[in-house]
């Protein structure tokens, strides 16, 4: 998949000429507060071969001075790991939604256009609040009821290594929010969960005694904004930085909320 | 400000969630605080495993032989009745985090998958992909939001801790913490506060594995409020570690133990590509200087080793801090199959495929030892007494510690996969001591001056308040990366008393200088310079009470290395030897003089320290480590 040629409507246009080898060219889109208007500023660092797109922030905040000479508020944005396993660093970069920390400077073409990752409400430049990605976790119940966080001196049942490797790729989901961007269903504009709480209920649907809840789960996907709100665009899959199958998932549940309505139905 | 008769957790990694399920299962009210939504803590790194004894791979393991591998690990530093309790709850902490549908690795049998960890003979660590830290981090979050849901905790993600409220006999009853949005600072009331806020990598940036939250900024605070900083000298340096701008990324020990190997060219001013250069002109340091461990030897000597041919002997690769680790002669399909994770990372990061290409490492700060002194009560059979208060208590009356911001059981070097264990069940032994702290409180609960509490809240604004107007020549930014490279250079994987005593003046100097700084943010919405700013303050005084420890510690000791004071084994000498029972007898009466805990304490005259004795009463220092 080569990410780094397709782009989005949202890009800006791309500036005159080819940046020069001797540094990168950075076109941050900046907004001081949630309801003030954004704006663009283009920055250029020293190029060097090993950059990703956060560490080439790093280097920008220590100096935020424009191409045009002016020297302004170093960008706000979000890291933690670099690792690409916490999650936080999420963005677009020259138009698609992925994290920043694994988008090499070397696969990029230039100027880097860095934008927050749509749908969310921003913050601050880069930053974006992705609280209602939580908010879905709960009213999905993605969980495993237990009694309490104590030895009940048993283990959970057994699991074959079979459904552990198909379990294994939903749950190491870090709700980036790169599926939700990329999803044209989901956003301010709709009630749509989005791919990622859905992957989760697949998961816990899935667990031995997580089944045990299986048509809460289902019952909380099947109303407005549930399961029948996916387009089937699959532009969640194309852009999940760990490769998570969204829309295996969203099949899946499918033909479980299908039998839960018909059984709904059947009393 | 309410009066919730509760408890604070600060920190959302693993040791702060399972303090937090622990005191809501009891009933208790609870306010968690983070930097950011809890699931992206620094928990998630841990790729390797979780130490547990299950005795499941026929290979007779024991509980008991844990202990003695986590005690031996530590040199003997760790107070061992915490070490006890600790290993024999491991197997029922995994059960646990198996119930909570942690996608742990499994057995064709459906059962729990253990694999052997660096350091010890059995198969013991369990584990989930490659990725357990995540995994175990995800397990506890959604329980946690299980009992958010149910209003049983409320989470303050994107608050900041900043200062404990205490009364005027010290007990502390709340914090301070600032809104990392709208700046606001407030008072949160709560009878029990747990610090549960990680290690502090940052100090030694960017050549550190931690995440950019690792400032250890909150418990240098407390440090500051009175808390004592144990053993803060010893650090772990990982010796392979891929190098980066941002950071370093860890390569696991699997890398050298399936057969890569550490190589510099003979030339330093050697330009060549790496495959070009032909073998005669390759120095592979490990395989030169320990002929019979070659490149699987201890992670200590391989810092050591390559921090010795890069900065003292001049040959790191094109005059950087780098050396090659090379995997380019072994079987290409045998790579791919055994250090699948490890090739990921790397291609992912640095662009290039280790297959066709050496990549190039160094050491890194990966994980401290020490950390805020806390309290443990031993019981009849020599482990901590279960629900008891002291357990986890800090000096401060009201504040407990857990996780990686603690000291309590690694001693002076940490046994691999053994962080996940600490960080989790520190996390719920804390949560149970706050638990039995609060039900110990009488009635009547202690009232607090309203208006030392808002002269309190004032000082943090008007500090936030000058940052912003802040216009000085020095750069924040700057002054965070001397720090790292101060620290990188001279409190590092090896130490010397007269450098130790240069870094301190330096540190002095960086101090002073971020007096003078310029924000370059004056903004009242989400300002990270001014997070920043405040952190790195106390980052340089943590590094500082890293660097007066290792001062005062004349000896090497796992992690922490003087050469002036090393004490090598006879050569070919073996017990029964005279040189050998010599040297044993030397080994006792060090330890007698340097088998202590190191205690730092803020006064008004700057850092004290003082040494503290070690319950060793479970398994006795007579016999040194030999590895031969």
């Amino acid at each position: 998949m080569s990410r780094q040629h397709r782009t989005a409507a949202s890009e800006p246009e791309p500036s005159a000429g080819k940046a020069e080898p001797d540094r990168i060219h950075l076109r941050i889109r900046r907004q001081d507060r949630p309801e003030s208007r954004p704006y663009w500023q283009d920055f250029a660092i020293p190029y060097q071969p090993d950059h990703n797109v956060v560490s080439a922030l790093l280097v920008l905040r220590a100096d935020p001075v424009t191409i045009a000479g002016e020297r302004v508020e170093p960008v706000a944005w979000e890291r933690n790991c670099m690792e690409e396993v916490c999650g936080s660093c999420a963005m677009l970069v020259n138009g698609v939604p992925r994290p920043a920390c694994s988008a090499l400077v070397d696969s990029l073409a230039q100027p880097i256009a860095l934008e927050p990752l749509p749908k969310f409400p921003v913050v601050r430049d880069l930053v974006v609040d992705r609280s209602r990605m939580d908010r879905t976790l709960a009213q999905v119940k993605a969980w495993i009821q237990i009694d309490g966080a104590w030895d009940t001196h048993a283990p959970a049942p057994r699991t074959s290594q079979a459904e552990w490797a198909a379990n294994y790729l939903y749950s190491r989901c870090m709700s980036c929010g790169c599926c939700m961007a990329a999803c044209p269903q989901f956003g301010p504009h709709a009630d749509f969960v989005g791919p990622a709480p859905l992957a989760q209920v697949r998961l816990m649907n899935a667990h031995p005694t997580g089944r045990y809840d299986r048509v809460d789960r289902l019952h909380a996907i099947m109303g407005e904004g549930g399961l029948s709100d996916c387009g089937n665009a699959q532009n969640c899959v194309r852009v999940c930085p760990k490769a998570i199958p969204l829309t295996t998932a969203i099949g899946e549940l499918g033909r479980q909320t299908t039998l839960q309505a018909l059984r709904d139905l059947l009393g | 400000m309410t009066a919730a008769p509760g408890a604070i957790v600060i920190g959302g990694g693993l040791g702060g969630l399972w303090a937090t399920l622990r005191i809501a299962d009891a009933g208790f009210p609870v306010q968690l605080f983070s930097l950011f939504e809890v699931k992206r803590s620094h928990s998630v790194c841990a790729q390797g495993g979780i130490n547990a004894v299950l005795d499941t791979k026929g290979q007779s393991d024991s509980v008991r032989q844990h202990i003695i591998d986590t005690i031996k690990g530590g040199e003997y530093l760790a107070n061992q009745p915490p070490i006890k309790s600790m290993c024999e709850s491991a197997p029922g902490l995994i059960r646990t985090f198996d119930r909570m549908g942690v996608t742990f690795s499994r057995t064709p049998e459906g059962l729990l998958d253990q694999r052997l960890f660096g350091g010890v003979k059995h198969k013991r660590t369990c584990f989930a992909g490659a990725s357990t830290g995540q995994q175990l981090l995800y397990g506890v979050d959604q329980q946690v939001r299980r009992l958010e849901s149910l209003g049983q905790v409320t989470k303050h993600e994107w608050w900041e801790f900043l200062e404990l409220i205490k009364d005027a006999d010290g007990i502390c009853h709340g914090i301070l913490a600032m809104d990392l949005r709208s700046l606001e600072v407030r008072a949160f009331r709560a009878e029990v506060v747990i610090l549960a806020t990680g290690g502090f990598g940052q100090i030694y940036a960017p050549n550190t594995t931690t995440s950019t939250a690792c400032t250890g900024a909150a418990a240098s605070r407390c440090y500051r409020q009175g808390a004592r900083f144990a053993n803060a000298e010893f650090f772990q340096f990982h010796p392979t570690a891929m190098i980066g701008r941002d950071k370093t990324r860890l390569m696991s020990e699997a890398a050298r133990g399936e057969g890569g190997r550490i190589w510099v060219p003979r030339n330093p001013a050697e330009r060549r590509a790496p495959k070009a250069i032909p073998e005669s002109e390759r120095f592979y340091v490990l395989e030169e200087f320990f002929p019979s461990y070659g490149n699987t030897v201890a992670r200590d000597e391989a810092s050591r080793a390559i921090w010795h041919v890069t900065r003292q002997l001049g040959l790191g690769v094109r005059g950087t801090d780098r050396v090659y680790l090379d995997l380019t002669h072994l079987d290409r399909h045998f790579v791919s199959t055994r250090l699948g994770a490890i090739l990921d990372i790397y291609r992912k990061f640095a662009g290039v495929d280790p297959l066709d290409e050496p990549m190039e490492i160094f050491p890194a700060a990966h994980y401290p030892m020490g950390g805020l002194w806390v309290d443990f009560e031993r019981d009849d059979s020599g482990g901590m007494r279960a629900e008891s208060p002291r357990n986890h208590a800090t000096n401060i009356p009201g504040l407990y510690a857990c996780g990686e911001c603690d000291y309590a059981y690694h001693g002076a070097n940490r046994l691999g996969a053994n962080s996940l264990l600490s960080a989790s069940f520190s996390g719920r032994v804390a949560g149970e001591s706050a638990v039995c702290y609060l039900k110990g409180l009488g009635a009547d609960r202690a009232t607090l001056s309203p208006t030392e509490v808002e002269r309190a809240i004032q000082e943090q604004a008007s500090l936030n308040a000058g940052l912003m107007r802040s216009e000085g020549p020095e750069n924040p930014f700057q002054i965070h990366r001397a720090l790292g490279e101060l620290m990188t250079a001279k409190v590092g994987v090896v130490r010397s008393n007269p450098e130790l005593e240069v870094a301190l003046e330096e540190l002095q100097t960086l101090d002073t200088r971020l007096d003078r700084i310029r924000l370059g943010d004056a903004k009242a919405w989400t300002n990270q310079s001014l997070s920043f700013a405040r952190q790195l303050r106390d980052m340089i005084r943590l590094a500082t009470v890293v660097t007066r420890s290792a001062l005062a510690r004349d000896e090497c000791r796992g992690a922490h290395y003087k050469p002036e004071f090393e004490r090598p084994l006879p050569e070919g000498k073996f017990p029964g030897d005279p040189e050998f029972e010599d040297y044993r007898a030397d080994w006792q009466a060090n330890n007698a003089r340097w088998l202590k805990t190191t205690i730092a304490e803020q006064t008004p005259e700057g850092t004290s320290i003082r040494f503290e004795e070690v319950d060793t009463s479970l398994y006795q220092p007579t016999n040194p480590r030999d590895y031969r």
